[in-house]
């Protein structure tokens, strides 16, 4: 009986070790998925399965970078001589174009004669550029395919531009993200520092008990509304209002996003803080109370000093708040993908391109590996804010 | 007054009036939508299904779909939140794998939802098949609610009085016996208030929902857990920003909005209540 209970307890705690391993497997197995899908942004050609870009065979040009390509089709390039070949106007063939070049009695009425005249257009064309699907390339080709460079990780933290389904090649630039999740969030700290960290001193050092224990449970009830009830409130409140105030065309700005999200990470601060100031040891407060100092003294004096890093810690976990916030951004900041260069315009942010996009990217596409690679940036962003916070916390304890 | 009393005088003004305004921020917002949501809110309302455009009749389908995904992720989270917490509370000391687990269970809480949303369609609806489905945004979002309930539930362990584990122990009791039979009745109080205020959590959450089982219109109510379902909070969001009519469902937002602040008020106000009959229960 002993023996049986013993193998009990032990089975029992068996179970409950595994079930606190769920929370590190998950944050493992998030991390393999997003690097899964987010990575093969970085390992395959950017261009549109199953098509290539050809020229001919005196052509010296071996590899060309998207950027350069882009510039070409957008005849902002118009000579091979600019982008490493020899000097000769680029001529450009799509599959659009075949009509403007050949009847369609010469292409055959399921296009079965259109490799035979790739072969003749590139051999009458030396500076000819095609860009045309692989399966109309003829067997015997007069010409040799280009590389196109993958996708940098460079290029995609840094692009300036965010055209993810944009023919015949897309751009994954996420500055305007990035810029645009750091206004957003910085305005919201703006907003949210002196009102919260002023609350969390009222109800730890002002209120007595009887107000402290009806103001805090309203604070953290602002924490239970859904975000979209505060995107909601934004976009029918705060956006109007700003439109009416700044006389704008559009009211969906990075202030309005930040207004919204300073609302939004208020509670986080206050809670957190309160608690930091909280822990400072009465002895410590009495005597610097005994010594004659008013309370506002010993506040600024004691308190706050000793509550120093927990306080930080409170202000950069109500930063990670603001930048993971997805759907009220969303709703009111517009979306625009430019980069932002004043609060009075619209910007899009890390979290909101991807519940807005991810819905009508084809799976497996360069898109959707596209915006989980924003997942994994985003991710890093919370691990770094997380390791910060760590880091407080244990010099605080030593 | 001298110079010391007066800029104490003038701090502490600032800092009421501030959380005054902060009060005043919350009470703005949720008196905005109730008196505004309160006007919609009727039976036909509440029971009816989405028409003509989603611009009248009800959000039935979307109240039903918020209930499936509340009790999916709380079926698997409640246990396993729980017994996580007890496991890091009660058998691991200030060890190395308490910090290591702790430093995971911060890290995931820290996690944005719309990167568990872009996790769960990788995981549950592609890699294991399960489609857009009531199964994959509930396991989504169980996952997400997991570090609140550990969390509660270590507190609420913590704050049990080692006198009484000692005391049982002391008695010849063992260890599994000490928790089930008396650790466990003192913070269950506090324990079944962290779960009910992940309830909330969970019902207001949209983005991990977005790909995961989220449906723009279904007015049908679902028949198994593979199957897609509205829900509450994206109901809210389809209605103010994509709908086909925006003016025209503008009300049907508003309720929407109701009926969500309400779910949340009642969650916390549940939760208040039985934290306080079932502590003054168990007191000793």
């Amino acid at each position: 009986m002993k023996r049986f209970r013993r193998i009990l307890e032990k089975f029992i705690e068996g179970i409950l070790l595994s079930s606190s391993t769920i929370t590190s497997l998950t944050v493992i197995l998030i991390i393999l998925f997003l690097f899964r899908e987010g990575l093969g942004l970085f390992n395959r050609s950017p261009l549109e399965h199953n098509f290539i870009i050809a020229v001919s065979k005196q052509n010296p040009v071996q590899d060309l970078s998207s950027d350069q390509l882009k510039a070409i089709f957008n005849q902002d390039i118009t000579n091979w001589s600019k982008v490493g070949g020899v000097k000769d106007s680029i001529i450009l063939f799509t599959i659009n174009d075949i009509t403007n070049y050949f009847s369609e009695e010469e292409l055959g009425a399921s296009l079965e004669n259109l490799p035979q005249k790739l072969n003749e257009f590139i051999e009458a064309n030396p500076g000819a550029l095609m860009h045309v699907s692989e399966k109309y390339l003829p067997k015997k080709f007069n010409g040799h395919t280009i590389h196109v460079k993958n996708i940098s990780v460079g290029d995609f933290l840094f692009g300036k531009q965010w055209y993810p389904t944009s023919e015949p090649i897309p751009s994954f630039g996420i500055w305007p993200m990035i810029i645009g999740t750091f206004l957003v969030t910085f305005g919201a700290l703006l907003i949210a520092l002196p009102l919260g960290l002023a609350t969390a001193l009222f109800l730890a050092e002002v209120a007595d008990i009887r107000l402290r224990n009806l103001v805090k449970p309203l604070v953290e009830l602002l924490a239970g509304i859904p975000s979209v009830v505060y995107g909601f409130f934004g976009l029918i409140v705060i956006v109007p209002l700003i439109q009416g105030l700044f006389k704008l065309d559009v009211g969906e700005t990075v202030l309005a996003g930040s207004i919204v999200l300073g609302i939004m990470a208020l509670p986080t601060i206050v809670t957190i803080a309160e608690d930091a100031l909280r822990t400072t040891p009465l002895s410590l407060k009495e005597a610097s109370l005994a010594l004659g100092a008013t309370r506002w003294q010993t506040l600024r004096k004691v308190t706050i000093p000793y509550a120093k890093s927990g306080i930080s810690a409170a202000v950069i976990l109500g930063i990670g708040r603001a930048i993971g916030e997805t759907m009220a951004v969303l709703m009111v900041t517009g979306n625009a993908s430019n980069v932002p260069h004043s609060f009075l315009v619209p910007a899009r942010t890390l979290p909101a391109t991807i519940a807005a996009e991810l819905g009508e990217a084809p799976y497996g596409g360069l898109h959707f590996k596209a915006l989980f690679a924003l997942g994994i940036v985003l991710f890093l962003f919370t691990i770094i804010i997380n390791l910060t916070v760590a880091y407080i916390r244990n010099r605080e304890k030593k | 007054m001298t110079r010391k009393q007066l800029s104490q005088r003038i701090a502490f003004s600032t800092f009421t009036l501030i959380s005054l305004v902060v009060v005043a921020i919350l009470f703005v917002i949720l008196g905005f939508i109730i008196v505004r949501g309160a006007s919609v809110i009727s039976w036909e309302f509440i029971t009816g299904k989405p028409e003509e455009g989603m611009t009248k009749g009800g959000i039935l389908p979307a109240i039903v779909g918020t209930g499936c995904l509340i009790v999916g992720s709380m079926i698997f989270a409640f246990p396993v939140g729980v017994l996580s917490g007890i496991y890091m509370n009660e058998y691991l000391g200030q060890n190395r794998l308490r910090r290591f687990i702790n430093f995971m269970t911060n890290n995931l809480a820290g996690v944005p939802s719309i990167v568990f949303g872009l996790f769960g369609m990788a995981l549950f609806v592609n890699y294991l098949g399960f489609g857009d489905s009531i199964i994959a945004g509930s396991m989504t979002l169980g996952l997400l609610s997991l570090p609140v309930i550990i969390r509660t539930t270590e507190e609420a362990l913590k704050s049990v009085d080692d006198s009484l584990r000692t005391g049982s122990l002391a008695l010849g009791a063992t260890k599994l016996q000490t928790i089930r039979r008396v650790v466990l009745p003192v913070a269950f109080p506090n324990i079944i208030t962290g779960l009910i205020l992940s309830i909330g959590r969970v019902s207001g959450e949209t983005a991990p929902i977005l790909f995961t089982v989220a449906a723009y219109f279904l007015p049908n109510l679902p028949q198994s857990m593979y199957d897609q379902v509205m829900a509450l909070p994206y109901h809210l969001y389809v209605l103010a920003t994509s709908g086909t009519n925006m003016e025209e469902s503008r009300p049907m937002a508003y309720g929407t909005a109701f009926v969500l602040i309400v779910l949340v008020l009642l969650v916390n106000l549940l939760a208040n209540l039985l934290r306080k009959t079932l502590s003054k229960r168990v007191k000793m």
